[in-house]
């Protein structure tokens, strides 16, 4: 894969990837969501990828509602469980490429328990997991990834309860591709999103983004660009994250409390599904 | 033509194998119509095991026994719980080495199924000794198709076993029937 | 090189066989072509999902277990939609899991049939014990207007030939397709003859013939879309909102939704002629009437012969569709009987719709039955019995 992106621009993108039919899209002002379609597209293109031959799958909330606006075959599906249907098509066509847009709500919550398994399982899908910390479609309710101390409608006093690193559980899990990047930055993730949809088997690449009307505003982040600069002051890469760790001193250390880890988490090889599939068929098929 | 066949016994004595081989040598074999239920109810939970057979020249409606045509019974438990739900010319046949008590105006058919069995080296093969008892007492299913049905349901290594077990059972029927 | 049929009868063994009603939906799958199994084991249905992983990698095609019935039903839609032939199978818990994916799947017109082995509930229940508890949750189990279809076969032949139908009837009016047996009848073992062929109709979906002006969702006269799968470069949107013939969510305009809401209701209402199956017995000479449904459909048919034998005019309608409900059917029963006994392994489900299908003509008399036993013969033949015994 080149390292230098050669890449159309956005109006380019827009008349040969997205559905004319389907704008003005539904977000908000300052939200994230536009940036991760931009940055899908774009690796889409890097990587050349053929959008008769690929599904966008989705579940259900704003980052779910991204497969509408891609010119490609779609499948807007039921709350948590995109990874079920796009499992289904995979293991139906294995020769579809299937990309998952999904949500922390969507996609750890409700669809926690899919989550783990299609890992386990190592379907070969590109899942594209935006964070926003929160229920945004609903009016910004707590989220499984609401920091502690988050205020919410449902957490009026605080949240009380520990957020999930949904980075870390893909991991542990053993997902061959795992990377959070937030909107903030663009060439890391269109990168990331590339290697993910070249990886044989499961990648799952995290999206922070910004969601000022349901979460900035109320925990303190009032405006769009305080909501876009909290990613820039509370990220910090993953190398540097581990250096401070080991050799930081004490206050560096102390500061990386507030941080989120950001980088390509795990770049792996795993035999997918797939392939162990079609090895069992040639094994026993009659 | 509509036979109903109960066998019963405790677990691990195979009457529902010996139920599924009866029913498979009906319908599979002797073009028959038949049809096999493992249990209706809850009385038949815990120790005790009951398979049932329908076998008819047509089609079977109530898949289930209401008064037996034939009881093989393996144990007391099972003979003393359904000894009675019999027709009054039932054939039963019982293990004499484990039932002991059979008060019933019927003939009792004694085969010593599990000691025939241990004698062809396993006692596990002892519902078959009984499927080959039935067979030659009621001829409800052919010789033939019994034992096609059982070579077809047991793995390769037990085969040898359970020929002879058929065939043994099959003698011990002969010799019941020809009793006075 | 054997053909693909040939490799299916090589896969399914001798053409007659001593098995189950599990077993049977299996192979009556396989028979239709399904290629795509998604399952989560759960007793008694476990059994069908135990042929098909047996089966399907013989043949090339795909078993997969999920993670819950959720998944699975997610994992034959989203398969359905590259253009295979889809099936999951499970029993009451599961089903209740399934039910938001049912609406899905009836929203996106999507083929797929679910074999339901139902227990005895509410909730776990009696795992080992057959029931019919799950009659009206078929047909109102996932929220919002619709229709369904739901097949109950009565033996374990009837049990491969009717999911052959409802695999037909899924990919001709691309819906989801429910078969219903029970713990009783898929346990039970029964001679099965696998048909030729010759003898085996087969309707695949129609599929789109052309890009030029093609819209998803947009239906000629038989109201039912033409198909294009993923990957055909039709770059179809499948959602279940509220869409346009596009496809397009279209969540505000209530004409919108209600065109094709109503449009959903009518590819089945409106061909009720070819989806309503039915037997009877006796229709034209009956004073006293079962209508019966399932396994205990069977055991009425020997309790109508016995009970003519004692002289009361007795017949039986055996219902197989159950939904959509023939409701013209059981109306001509009632104008011809006195009464109807409805002997059912609930606490009276299907009982409602024939009630209100009859609408007085005649008396209608519950035999409920739970706990997991059949209705005996004896149990039938009473009530009809009495039914015949009181005054007009």
């Amino acid at each position: 894969m080149s390292t230098t992106l050669t890449l159309k621009t956005a109006a380019e993108l827009r008349t040969t990837h997205l559905r004319q039919e389907m704008f003005p899209t539904i977000f908000c002002d300052g939200c994230g969501l536009g940036n991760v379609l931009n940055y899908t597209l774009w690796a889409v293109e890097q990587v050349g990828l053929d959008l008769d031959r690929t599904v966008f799958v989705s579940g259900i909330g704003c980052s779910s509602r991204l497969t509408g606006y891609v010119n490609a075959d779609g499948m807007h599906t039921t709350h948590g469980r995109a990874l079920s249907f796009a499992t289904g098509i995979k293991a139906a066509n294995p020769d579809l490429n299937v990309i998952v847009f999904t949500g922390d709500g969507d996609g750890s919550g409700i669809g926690g328990n899919h989550l783990l398994h299609t890992i386990r399982r190592n379907m070969d899908l590109t899942v594209i997991l935006v964070n926003n910390f929160t229920y945004g479609m609903t009016g910004g309710q707590s989220a499984p990834t609401s920091p502690t101390g988050s205020f919410s409608p449902t957490t009026p006093y605080g949240n009380v309860e520990h957020p999930l690193d949904i980075c870390e559980l893909a991991q542990a899990l053993g997902a061959p591709y795992v990377a959070r990047w937030p909107v903030s930055v663009p060439s890391q993730p269109i990168k990331s999103i590339a290697q993910g949809i070249s990886k044989r088997g499961f990648s799952l690449i995290e999206m922070m983004a910004p969601c000022p009307t349901a979460y900035g505003r109320r925990n303190g982040l009032r405006g769009i660009e305080p909501n876009w600069q909290w990613y820039r002051d509370h990220t910090v890469l993953v190398d540097e994250y581990e250096r401070v760790e080991q050799f930081g001193s004490p206050e560096e250390r102390a500061a990386l409390r507030d941080k989120m880890k950001i980088g390509v988490f795990q770049d792996i090889e795993r035999e997918s599904f797939g392939d162990r599939w079609a090895a069992l068929v040639d094994r026993v098929k009659l | 033509m509509r036979q109903e066949i109960r066998i019963c016994g405790f677990g691990g004595q195979g009457v529902i194998t010996a139920a599924v081989i009866l029913g498979k040598a009906a319908a599979v074999y002797d073009g028959l119509i038949a049809c096999q239920v493992q249990s209706y109810g809850p009385e038949a939970r815990g120790g005790a095991a009951r398979a049932e057979v329908i076998i008819a020249d047509g089609p079977i409606g109530y898949p289930g026994v209401s008064t037996a045509d034939i009881l093989v019974a393996m144990s007391q438990e099972a003979f003393t719980r359904y000894g009675h739900e019999v027709k009054p010319d039932c054939v039963i046949i019982i293990d004499p080495d484990i039932v002991f008590s059979h008060d019933v105006p019927q003939t009792i058919y004694p085969v010593r199924a599990t000691k025939i069995a241990e004698d062809l080296g396993n006692a596990v093969a002892a519902n078959i000794v009984m499927l080959g008892a039935l067979t030659a007492l009621t001829g409800a299913v052919s010789q033939e198709a019994i034992m096609a049905a059982t070579l077809a349901s047991v793995p390769a290594r037990f085969k040898e076993l359970n020929r002879s077990a058929l065939e043994a059972g099959i003698a011990a029927g002969m010799g019941q029937a020809t009793q006075p | 090189m054997s053909t693909y049929r040939e490799r299916i009868r090589q896969a399914l063994g001798a053409k007659v066989q001593f098995v189950q009603g599990d077993d049977a939906c299996a192979y009556g799958a396989i028979l239709a072509g399904c290629t795509f199994f998604a399952g989560y084991p759960i007793t008694p249905a476990t059994e069908v999902a135990e042929r098909m992983s047996e089966i399907l990698p013989k043949l090339g095609g795909c078993y997969i277990q999920m993670e819950d019935e959720i998944a699975s039903i997610g994992a034959i839609i989203g398969a359905s939609w590259t253009g295979v032939k889809v099936m999951t199978a499970t029993s009451g818990p599961g089903f209740s899991l399934m039910q938001e994916n049912l609406g899905y799947g009836i929203i996106t017109e999507t083929p797929c049939v679910i074999i339901n082995v139902q227990r005895s509930g509410p909730s776990t229940g009696q795992p080992t014990m057959g029931a019919y508890g799950d009659m009206m949750q078929a047909r109102w189990g996932t929220h919002g207007d619709h229709e369904i279809i739901l097949l109950c076969p009565s033996s374990v032949q009837e049990a491969m030939e009717l999911t052959i139908v409802a695999f037909n009837m899924a990919e001709q009016y691309r819906t989801p397709v429910l078969l219903f047996i029970d713990g009783e009848l898929g346990h039970m073992r029964e001679r099965l003859v696998i048909p030729d062929d010759s003898e085996i109709t087969l309707f695949d979906r129609v599929r789109a013939e052309s890009m030029e002006g093609y819209k998803p969702f947009q239906v000629g006269e038989s109201l039912v879309p033409a198909f294009a799968p993923f990957g055909s470069g039709y770059r179809t949107y499948v959602t279940g909102l509220t869409h346009n013939e596009q496809g397009l969510p279209r969540t505000s305009s209530p004409a919108i939704h209600d065109k094709l809401v109503r449009r959903l209701a009518a590819k089945i209402n409106d061909h009720t002629d070819d989806i309503v199956r039915y037997e009877e017995f006796y229709a034209d000479d009956c004073d006293v009437a079962i209508v019966a449904y399932g396994i205990t459909a069977r055991t009425c048919r020997d309790v109508v012969e016995e009970a003519r034998g004692r002289g009361i005019k007795a017949g039986l309608l055996r219902l197989i569709t159950i939904w959509p409900f023939p409701e013209a059917l059981v109306a001509r029963w009632a104008e011809r009987v006195r009464a109807i006994l409805v002997p059912e392994m609930n606490m009276g489900q299907i009982y409602h719709p024939i009630r209100e299908a009859v609408e007085g003509r005649c008396a209608v008399r519950l035999l409920a039955k739970i706990g997991g036993e059949l209705h005996t013969p004896t149990e039938l033949l009473d009530a009809l019995e009495e039914l015949s015994c009181q005054p007009r």
